[in-house]
């Protein structure tokens, strides 16, 4: 290698004043940044290891730490930004293709940031939550067109299989492999506590799990990972990955590193390999095959569960969710551009797909307007990142959300994205054992409860400011929205008016 | 009675605990001024080895023999908890050499240090629970043992 | 220039009334017409109206469409829309008496027609169904004419004014049914247009209202799904399709109706000991979750045979009821039933999301 052109992009900012040297960082630091020189008779630390993971500042009992974005920096260019120079040297030195994790870090354009609620004023009452009922409980599935009465007249009353949900957000799918067994650990404990459902992802489910199935959505993706007879009885539905909004159009990779002990028994996959999933399902090449695995799941399970279709949101996405919708699938998920990932190609991450919020009203829009959106129910992830998201995403015509990266933010990530590496610090994203106990499943499933609870009372604070005490009188409730700052086509797709209007 | 107990499955073995507990007893108001190049002289004790680790202090025995072996009478029992008179220490060590569980050391004076659960201190409850990161060390009622 | 409904959605709030007979006794449009006389507070002007059902007797087998023209072209062009249509048994003004509190009006027809059978047969569409959508069809589709009443022995009245000068100015005292509800706006940001006061009619159901939903466009959004066209953007309008699409098209009865749009609260079904119910209000909430209004509203849905009154499920509207003999009575406040019956008893406010429904006694009508 020749000269390293890269000055760290962080420096470890340590106040020798408050630094009582007790080396707490030192232990908790996987990348080997900080360390005693006994010469110096002080704490030193290497800051090219550094990912500014920030688990050092968060225990450093005297706040003598912190993380800062290095200074050393290139001559100012709107063009050629730092981090694309920092790219270029990168793949000057490796000949690879650059990784990353999360999602989408540039600044592309919020929608839900551009959208604002309503409220209700004198000709119609807001609700106090506090005094009032306020229902948040959702259905998902699909529901009959047509009633039916028995002989003697009485309604019949058989539905599709339905998912219950105490609040309309749901975990989205991680697979155990890419996140640790404490972490799945927390979110089964949690989707169970709350009445809603965490995804197995495409990882297989863990024996010790199998008793949070009934609150478990069980993943098949196109490398079956894990996917047997039990596995399918298991979940309380079953979700096809197609895709994903990190990385539409590519696969997966666990590298082999991470396939150990039980995640490789999980997984059905020997030890040590890599776990690769295809970039399509090699049985689906188009929308028939997946009605014909949509209706092997639902062969297999009895038609008792019903079979999520999950989608990366690309540019005909509508069109996409309808050929869905005829397919005999129950639930549509559609993932934003923005949505996390483990490890995905960074050129893919930051560059293919389009935002959640318009895909979801051009899907909503479409299934409408084709008389078919009872049909199917819609649940939207890729960056839902507070109750207020999730309350504009119910508007726009989402039946309920998914979130991982607000949910993994709850169980410690500092959102460094460097997922990839399986050093994670927090125990998230990680298999060495030691980093994986870091993550005590109780404090993660109480944290993570404690975040949705306090989602779900701000919905209802935000509903009933509203005049609106059910969830589902939101649903698709877009005159309850208003753009600020978005152009006539933008808020043509949003079918939504502009603030003022 | 509550008791500071440890679950090794969480411990990290971060010795928070232990600076944590060295402040809490140093009797100041500043943890830099407490323990900044100064030995340190905690109550706890990380213990372990590559795999396992684990914060050990004392158990507060129903009948406790460091309490018997005292030759200066400077160990007793109040309320179920067990203090230590540094007056009264003579620093004979021979409550190190009864304890079952090592969790008494000398401190900068010769003088033996023991935990007595943070109850008169700063903290005024047990300064290890409450800054254990990972939930490794609790506080709780769990029944009388030996 | 002002906008009127249709352009742009309208809050407002209202009187409502009505009276029934369970016997099936006719009576004129004037009693009614009084007892909104003592809330005229509730409303401002904008907008009054009526629907009378048993009035039309000696053409109760023909769809009697009540339509308002822009002009006379319009008119041309809509009859002629009819004609290829419907056949048309009369046609006329419908007649009214000047007063100085109704001004500009349009030029307000009435229709009695039925459908050609070969029409029907070509578009494989029952009788209700073809009606239905000429009605959508014109109102969508022709500006300047609009149909505001549709139904079979029924009829909708309304004007911009206050109610008790729109039951004078149709001249509701010389037509003679069995019920009637009545309805005076107080809309909050519009001049008012004829066609925009209440009640709304779809077929032989017409809907007074009062309230503003805060659910509209979750409604209006699902419903229009079905075929529907919500061209006024008003509740009212809303609500009559929702009521249309559950009692005609997926034949829902007029209590399991009620149970969708003012479903009770989860915590309400979950504590029901009825077991069947239970299921029975389960089901319906789940299959029609978009159905569930929610803000204040009153409403009387008129219907042949019958009235229905329901309030939203935490009563956020104020609406009694009361009887007298043969006569059911409903109204937003007490004293309108009071000018209606003097001696009206057993006076009650049902509870949120508890629907009342009087029909006339069978083989009355």
């Amino acid at each position: 290698m020749g000269v390293e052109f890269l000055y760290p992009e962080y420096e470890v900012i340590r106040s020798t004043d408050r630094c009582i040297a007790c080396r707490v960082c030192e232990r908790q630091c996987a990348n080997e940044v900080h360390s005693y020189s006994a010469e110096r008779g002080a704490m030193i630390s290497d800051e090219s290891k550094c990912v500014n993971c920030q688990r050092c500042v968060s225990l450093c009992p005297t706040r003598a730490l912190k993380i800062v974005r290095s200074d050393c920096v290139l001559k100012a260019n709107a063009n050629w930004s730092n981090d694309t120079i920092r790219e270029i040297y990168k793949q000057a030195n490796s000949g690879g293709v650059l990784l990353s994790s999360m999602g989408n870090p540039k600044s592309m354009p919020v929608y839900w940031d551009r959208i604002l609620i309503n409220a209700s004023q004198v000709t119609n009452p807001p609700i106090d939550p506090l005094r009032e009922p306020m229902e948040t409980r959702v259905f998902l599935g699909k529901k009959p067109d047509r009633m039916t009465r028995s002989p003697d007249g009485r309604l019949v009353c058989d539905l599709p299989p339905q998912l219950e949900l105490s609040m309309p957000v749901m975990f989205s799918a991680m697979s155990y492999g890419s996140i640790s067994y404490n972490a799945h650990a927390s979110l089964a404990r949690a989707a169970t506590e709350l009445g809603t459902y965490y995804n197995t992802g495409e990882g297989g489910l863990h024996e010790d799990f199998y008793k949070y199935g009934a609150h478990t959505v069980v993943q098949v993706a196109s490398g079956r990972f894990g996917v047997h007879e039990d596995y399918l009885e298991a979940g309380a539905a079953i979700e096809i990955k197609m895709g994903q909004g990190a990385k539409p159009g590519i696969g997966g990779h666990l590298p082999g590193t991470k396939i150990v002990g039980d995640v490789s028994r999980t997984r059905m996959i020997p030890e040590g390999s890599d776990a690769i999933s295809p970039a399509p399902h090699h049985d689906i090449y188009s929308i028939e095959d997946l009605r014909q695995l949509v209706y092997s799941l639902k062969e297999a399970t009895e038609y008792k569960k019903p079979i999520i279709v999950k989608v990366a949101a690309v540019h005909n996405i509508a069109a996409i969710a309808s050929g869905i919708a005829r397919s005999g699938a129950d639930i549509i998920a559609i993932d934003g551009f923005r949505g996390g990932t483990g490890a995905a190609p960074t050129r893919i991450r930051d560059n293919v797909g389009i935002p959640i919020e318009l895909a979801l009203a051009s899907v909503d829009r479409r299934l409408r307007d084709e008389g078919i959106r009872n049909n199917v129910s819609l649940v939207v992830g890729g960056s839902v990142r507070s109750s207020a998201d999730v309350v504009k995403a119910v508007a726009l015509g989402a039946d309920a959300c998914y979130v991982a990266t607000a949910a993994v933010l709850a169980l410690g990530c500092h959102l460094c994205r460097t997922c990839q590496t399986g050093k994670c610090n927090w125990g998230i994203a990680t298999q060495r054992p030691d980093l994986v106990k870091r993550l005590n499943p109780d404090i993660g499933s109480e944290r993570l409860v404690n975040l949705m609870t306090a989602w779900r009372r701000e919905i209802m604070e935000l509903m009933g400011g509203m005049g609106i005490n059910s969830i589902e009188a939101l649903r698709g409730n877009r005159l309850m929205l208003r753009g600020v700052g978005l152009n006539e086509k933008e808020l043509e797709i949003l079918g939504i008016s502009h603030a003022g209007e | 009675m509550k008791r500071v107990y440890v679950n090794e499955e969480w411990c990290l073995g971060c010795r928070l605990c232990e600076y944590n507990c060295a402040f809490a007893n140093s009797g100041l108001s500043d943890m830099v001024l407490a323990l900044k190049d100064k030995p340190v002289f905690p109550r706890i004790h990380v213990e372990g080895d590559e795999k396992i680790t684990y914060a050990v202090s004392c158990r507060h025995c129903e009948d406790p023999v460091c309490v018997k072996s005292c030759i200066a009478g400077a160990l007793s029992k109040e309320n179920g908890v067990i203090k230590a008179d540094p007056d009264r220490c003579v620093g004979c060590l021979t409550c190190v050499l009864v304890c079952p569980y090592g969790a008494l050391a000398p401190g900068e004076n010769g003088v033996m240090l023991k935990c007595e659960l943070c109850l008169e201190n700063s903290c005024g409850e047990p300064a290890c629970v409450k800054g254990c990161p990972n939930r490794a060390i609790v506080y709780e009622e769990r029944g009388e043992t030996a | 220039m002002p906008i009127k409904e249709g352009q742009i959605r309208i809050p407002s709030g209202c009187a409502i009334a009505a009276v029934i007979s369970k016997e099936g006794k006719r009576m004129t449009g004037e009693s009614i017409t009084n007892a909104m006389k003592v809330m005229h507070d509730r409303s401002n002007g904008l907008g009054g109206g009526f629907a009378g059902y048993g009035i039309y007797p000696e053409y109760k087998d023909f769809y009697a469409l009540h339509l308002f023209f822009d002009s006379r072209d319009t008119r041309k062009t809509c009859e002629a829309y009819l004609k290829e249509h419907f056949e048309i048994v009369h046609s006329e003004i419908i007649p009214t008496r000047k007063i100085p509190e109704i001004t500009d009006e349009p030029k307000i027809w009435r229709y009695f027609v039925a459908p050609f059978r070969s029409a029907l047969a070509d578009m494989q569409l029952d009788e209700k169904e073809f009606v239905a959508r000429a009605v959508m069809k014109i109102n969508a589709g022709m500006p300047g004419a609009y149909v505001f009443s549709s139904g079979k022995n029924m009829g909708t009245f309304k004007a911009v004014g206050y109610p008790e000068d729109v039951g004078c100015f149709y001249r509701l005292d010389e037509y003679e049914g069995y019920s009637w509800t009545a309805h005076g706006r107080y809309p909050t940001n519009t001049p008012g247009w004829w066609g925009g006061a209440h009640p709304f009619t779809l077929l032989d159901y017409s809907i007074v209202h009062n309230g503003e939903i805060s659910s509209y466009d979750a409604n209006r959004r699902f419903i229009e799904m079905f075929g529907y066209k919500c061209t006024l953007q008003t509740d009212t309008e809303v609500i009559t399709y929702i009521l249309d699409y559950l009692t005609r098209v997926q034949g829902l009865t007029l209590e399991e109706s009620a149970n969708v749009i003012a479903a009770p609260f989860w915590s309400t079904i979950e504590r029901e000991s009825d077991r069947s119910k239970k299921e029975r209000l389960t089901f319906l909430r789940t299959v029609f979750p978009s159905l569930l209004i929610t803000g204040p509203f009153s409403v009387v849905l008129g219907f042949t045979g019958g009235l229905m009154a329901l309030n939203d499920r935490l009563k956020l509207r104020s609406m009694v009821v009361g009887e007298k003999d043969d006569k059911v009575f409903i109204s937003s406040e007490e004293a309108a039933i009071r000018e209606m019956e003097p001696e009206a008893e057993n006076i009650w406010a049902p509870a949120g999301g508890e629907p009342v429904i009087v029909r006339v006694r069978e083989g009355a009508v």
